[in-house]
């Protein structure tokens, strides 16, 4: 037989935008909203997470999903508080794609909880590419990584809706400049909420549980008025 | 740094045309890449020979990249320009209201498969 051509003219990406698509109407469906956490490998993505547990969770059914390369540290750490918890391992790979994330919301269960937050890799490149379809983008920079990341990384700036600028406690050390951070982040994308915090002394916390709240009550009344 | 997962994405996307098509064997691949799609070419055609031998269908199939140029069109002026050489900033009058048009996404074009 003959080797012959045949036009596929498929975006690799396709699947992941349909995937994407399901997971947005699951969530709408529930009344739940999904936040994608991401953020370096130590830019303090676990300890906000805690602190937003802490402020939030007396109010609100919280579920995390951990996506880690092969670990769960993370996931005994938020367990720990009480908090229902999923491990996702991406088998070295280094960022979770809309159908693993979709497949671990299925076996989560979703229609009891208000809002799940997925900790994605470790990685300031691979997870803005991929969509994932959650409601709420939120991207850590922590201070000790410098100023300068939104030039070098400006994919992750553009698609998240909101940067925290982590671990501000520390600026004195580090020669970071918060309002050039916000500049750069807003040249690439003008709406983005940029709030400084400290996951360890718990200032800006207000500002960011403000915020999920806000994004809370339009996702509950969505859902009350379908 | 995904290529890997992007490379099983891809065989599995042919993997299920193969099926519907009826085709046993793949010889070649024809992928459209973005210059901007934070895709590496070179580290594509590394895991590509690695993956494809796990695959009956695409053991010992090549892989050929072609490169689409990375195009971005101007709010202000509506000329296009090459995004790699000026960013953001449009060299025809310095406008900033500027968004790409192409070159940021990865596409398989062809395959040829018996
Ligand atoms: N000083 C200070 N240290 C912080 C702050 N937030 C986190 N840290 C510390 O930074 C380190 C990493 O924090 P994690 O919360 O584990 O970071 P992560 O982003 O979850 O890390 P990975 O999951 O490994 O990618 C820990 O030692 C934290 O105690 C902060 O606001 N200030
Ligand atoms: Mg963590
Ligand atoms: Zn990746
Ligand atoms: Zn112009």
């Amino acid at each position: 037989m003959e080797f012959k051509t045949t036009e596929i003219k498929e975006r690799v990406l396709a699947d992941n935008n349909e995937a994407a698509a399901r997971t947005r109407e699951r969530m709408r469906q529930s009344g739940t909203l999904l936040v994608n956490l991401m953020g370096s490998p130590g830019a303090g993505k676990t300890s906000v997470l805690l602190k937003l547990i802490e402020r939030l969770g007396t109010q609100y059914r919280i579920g995390v999903m951990e996506a880690d390369v092969d670990s769960d540290v993370d996931a005994r750490t938020i367990a720990a508080t009480g908090t229902r918890v999923i491990q996702i391992h991406t088998g070295g790979l280094c960022h979770m794609d809309a159908d693993m994330v979709s497949r671990a919301l299925a076996s989560f269960g979703v229609e009891d909880l208000d809002l799940i937050f997925l900790e994605n890799i470790g990685n300031l490149v691979c997870p803005a590419e991929f969509e994932i379809g959650a409601d709420v983008r939120m991207m850590i920079l922590s201070v000790p990584e410098g100023d300068d990341k939104p030039l070098k990384y400006p994919l992750m700036f553009s698609v998240s809706d909101v940067m925290l600028v982590n671990k501000i406690d520390t600026a004195p050390i580090f020669d970071f400049d918060f309002d050039a951070a916000v500049v750069r982040a807003r040249s690439l994308n003008a709406q983005i909420v940029c709030v400084p915090v400290s996951a360890k002394s718990g200032r800006g916390f207000d500002e960011v549980v403000q915020f999920l709240r806000m994004r809370l009550d339009e996702r509950r009344q969505m859902h009350e008025n379908n | 740094m995904h290529e890997l997962g992007i490379v099983f994405h891809i065989i599995k996307t042919i993997e299920d045309v193969a099926a519907e098509q009826n085709l046993t064997r793949v010889s070649k691949v024809v992928l459209e890449v973005g210059e901007v799609s934070a895709v590496i070419p070179e580290y594509l055609q590394d895991c590509w020979q690695w993956a494809c031998r796990r695959s009956p269908l695409m053991n010992g199939s090549v892989l050929q990249n072609e490169i689409i140029p990375a195009v971005t069109y101007c709010e202000s002026c509506g000329k296009t320009y090459e995004t790699v050489k000026h960013a953001k900033v449009c060299p025809h009058c310095g406008s900033e209201q500027t968004y790409l048009l192409e070159g940021n996404g990865v596409q398989i074009r062809e395959i040829e498969a018996e």
